[in-house]
């Protein structure tokens, strides 16, 4: 299959000689165990993308030794793998990284099943069922079937009614209950009321042989409105899946190393201080801890948003969650995992999560005005019939009527589709969308919140003055670079071409310094002025490339603007939205950003309770705040931001925080997702209008007693049709006028794929 | 009117056969992996 040819050349070159993914150790630890000796485990492999694939990996994963199970799932993208215990975990990174698949661990818990979804899907179908059969008996009773037979039609549709009412309508029923309890209605309040109401009017009126009985109303309400509410479901599951795949950042355990002189793999949660472990380049750090022997270089980017890699050597404090780039460092650990800076992180985002006010979503407030109005209606309705006639039971029949008549069906369609639609639309576009409130909430903002490193650049350093560099130069110092993990060995491996004609006896990296390469009798190094050098001249500032202690080139290095972020900001700024930068970077890399962005107001420095207290303060002004930021030390603002966006590099718990997840590296992103929330959110209100429209219309005809259960059929059924229909014209015509190339965009080079 | 007494309950039984078969599929997982089942019909295992 062509289709998975990129994929494996990409793999290849990413993988640098450098094992990737997850280690034995690591799948070990999190894989399941099931009886008859045999574990499992799911990994997500992102460049799963075709039939092809799948055969690749179900036939190269077969092959294996100890492997009983492998089989791969397409739609989310994950292989589940089992094999016998007795033999030890068997190469299943190093095999897929051969056919040329990249595959990580995904975040614990992500492989449950999902319940809610399963009920829904057997409730549909259950009320599907059952609106369906009772719609026909009903199609005879109106057309005209009568007394012995339209009993017998009325009693058989109550027998179907009621497992549908007992099973499907129990989810309306829970949600309904327990609004009631805690003294608020919501949506489901008044279509419990009139679902259970309709049942037992119907059930009267059959038992006294009346002509009227409206089961097929009951049923095919539950039916109408749990297919809204599945739709709504299995979107923001899709993207829960989505982002749940997503490589995880954190460090499930590391290697810890005895006073003895053994070594044994822990999981994070048993690590002790005073703890030695040994941390190999490419890893992260598992706890807080401190340096005791060995040199390297640490990438902080993801943890406290500074962009240039921070030497450290014996004794240097490190903080859990940076990766280790370029030597192996024996640490000590300081604190327990609980105690770590993601803990601590944590906490603040609970704090920040608990003085987020609460949003009532737009469904709900539309429905706190509309129950008590209806059932006020109902009630005068039934007062008045009781005042003008004196008959009860006529009274009764039209004030449950009047409740049937305008159970809000439409209403409960008209939020959910317009979202279901508008989410689909972004996931095309490569963004996830947690919740449906986010899309209602996002439409509200009047300031946006940046921070700078992984979110407005890549948190990566790019060439900047390739074209002052001899050639012979660029490519040699490339050909050396290939050998190093460091951010700016990638850089410039990536800026040349052509470094396939350079051999080398022998590539060292020195930790904290760079790297020495031997060529017959020559020494080239590439790396810090002053050691390239060998201390002679430093007046050159940049990375340097010597030949035997003489200068050859001179690199500079800047990271690199996310693609599309002048652009976005530039609209944003349009639409009148203020924009701010705040950053855990030095003040010169961030007014950089800032002036190369025309931002005015950016802040440099900040800590992440200060990015919180900025929000904070924002919000005392009034103002509703999108934060946008990737990094661990922004997950207390994502949370307490009004609405917060995330890019798929960022850390677990940024990602989990924000209510939605761009996976393309361009930040136009951030405008499409604003643009298409306020079209849904215009398109929910006109809903909202047309369903009060339709009772404008019916509530005066049930009000006069005209209603029987064929009008009531046709007006339900009418109103829903129309409200769908005005909910998907978001996801047709618009979509193609998106600035977006139509093909897939390849997986974003995550922060990871590149450093490791 | 006698046609009823057999016709319902046919109608009414493919029905819940149906129902019943929905279930079962469900269940079986059969709707876990749609993009994959749609692929592995051209894939030839032998």
């Amino acid at each position: 299959m062509s289709c998975c040819a990129p994929a494996a050349e990409e793999a290849l070159l990413l993988t640098g000689g450098a094992p990737k993914g997850p280690s034995r150790e690591e799948m070990a630890l999190s894989s399941r165990v099931l009886p008859g000796g045999v574990r499992q485990i799911d990994l997500s492999v992102p460049g799963i993308h075709c039939g092809g694939c799948m055969a690749n990996i179900e036939s190269g994963l077969g092959k294996l030794d100890g492997i009983e199970y492998a089989r791969v799932n397409l739609s989310t993208k994950r292989v589940s793998v089992r094999w016998r215990d007795d033999a030890g975990v068997p190469a299943i990174v190093d095999t897929l990284a051969k056919l040329g698949y990249e595959s990580h661990l995904f975040e614990q818990g992500a492989d449950e099943k999902d319940e809610t979804l399963a009920e829904l899907i057997r409730g549909l179908g259950i009320a599907g069922f059952a609106a369906a059969n009772i719609m026909l008996l009903s199609v005879s009773v109106w057309s005209g079937a009568e007394d012995a037979t339209r009993d017998l039609f009325h009693w058989i549709s109550a027998l179907i009614a009621l497992p549908a009412l007992a099973y499907s309508g129990r989810i309306f029923f829970r949600s309904a209950w327990g609004a009631l309890r805690n003294g608020r209605t919501n949506m489901d309040v008044p279509i419990s009321i009139g679902v259970l109401l309709a049942y037992g009017m119907s059930l009267y009126e059959t038992a006294n042989s009346g002509p009227h009985a409206y089961f097929d109303a009951s049923a095919s309400l539950l039916f109408f409105l749990l297919i809204g509410r599945t739709l709504d479901h299995v979107m923001r599951e899709r993207a829960r899946v989505a982002v749940k795949g997503l490589a995880r950042l954190a460090a499930r355990g590391a290697t810890v190393l005895y006073p003895d002189g053994s070594n044994a793999y822990l999981p994070v949660g048993d690590i002790k201080p005073g703890m030695q472990i040994m941390l190999a380049a490419g890893e992260r750090v598992p706890v807080d801890a401190r340096v005791v022997k060995g040199r390297s270089e640490l990438d902080c980017a993801i943890v406290s948003g500074e962009s240039d890699p921070v030497a450290v050597e014996p004794g240097a404090v490190l903080r859990a969650g940076t990766l280790n780039l370029t030597g192996p460092l024996t640490i000590e650990a300081t604190a327990v995992a609980e105690d770590s800076f993601l803990a601590e992180m944590l906490r603040l985002m609970e704090a920040a999560e608990s003085g987020r006010s609460g949003y009532r979503r737009i469904a709900d407030r539309a429905s706190a005005l509309y129950a008590p109005v209806v059932h006020l209606t109902a009630f005068l309705a039934f007062l008045g019939w009781i005042a003008i006639s004196g008959d009860a039971y006529l009274a009764i029949t039209i004030a449950i009527a009047v409740l049937i008549i305008t159970c809000p069906c439409a209403l409960g369609l008209a939020v959910p589709i317009v979202q279901v639609a508008a989410a689909r639309r972004l996931f095309e576009n490569g963004i996830m969308v947690k919740d449906g409130s986010a899309m209602e909430r996002l439409a509200e903002i009047d300031t946006v919140v940046f921070d700078k490193t992984g979110t407005l650049t890549l948190g990566m350093p790019r060439l900047t003055n390739a074209r002052d560099v001899p050639a012979a130069a660029l490519s040699l110092a490339s050909a050396i670079a290939v050998h190093s993990r460091h951010p700016i060995s990638r850089a410039l491996a990536d800026a040349a071409v052509g470094t396939g004609k350079w051999t080398f006896d022998a590539v060292e990296e020195v930790p904290g310094f760079g790297l020495e390469a031997r060529r017959g009798n020559d020494v080239y190094r590439l790396g810090r002025a002053e050691w390239a050098l060998h201390g002679k001249s430093n007046t050159a500032s940049g990375t340097i490339l010597s030949k035997n202690g003489a200068p050859q080139a001179e690199f500079r290095f800047e990271d690199q603007l996310r693609a599309g972020a002048a652009a976005a900001i530039a609209q944003l700024k349009d639409k009148g939205i203020e924009v701010e930068i705040l950053s855990g970077d030095r003040a010169e890399a961030v007014a950089n950003v800032a002036s190369a962005l025309g931002v005015d107001k950016a802040k440099a420095g900040v800590l992440p309770s200060g990015k919180v207290e900025r929000l904070e303060q924002l919000k005392a002004e009034g103002r509703k705040v999108l934060m946008v930021g990737d990094g661990l030390n922004d997950a207390p603002a994502l949370a307490a931001a009004h609405v917060s966006i995330a890019p798929a590099s960022a850390a677990d718990i940024g990602r989990s925080a924000a209510d939605f997840v761009f996976l393309r590296e361009s930040l136009s992103a951030i405008p499409l997702t604003l643009a298409t929330s306020k079209e849904a959110n215009r398109l929910i209100r006109q809903n909202l209008v047309l369903a009060v429209m339709y009772n404008a219309i019916a509530v005066p005809i049930a009000l006069l007693g005209y209603v029987t259960p064929l009008v009531a059929a046709l007006a339900m059924s009418g109103s829903s049709v129309i409200v769908i229909a005005n909910g998907l014209r978001l996801g047709t015509g618009r979509a193609a006028r998106s600035d977006k190339p139509a093909e897939p965009s390849p997986a974003f080079p995550s922060k990871e794929a590149i450093a490791s | 009117m006698t046609g009823l007494i057999f016709l319902l309950p046919i109608a009414l039984f493919l029905g819940a056969l149906g129902l019943a078969a929905f279930l079962w599929s469900l269940k079986s997982g059969q709707y876990e992996d749609m993009d994959g089942a749609a692929e592995r019909i051209l894939v030839d295992d032998d």
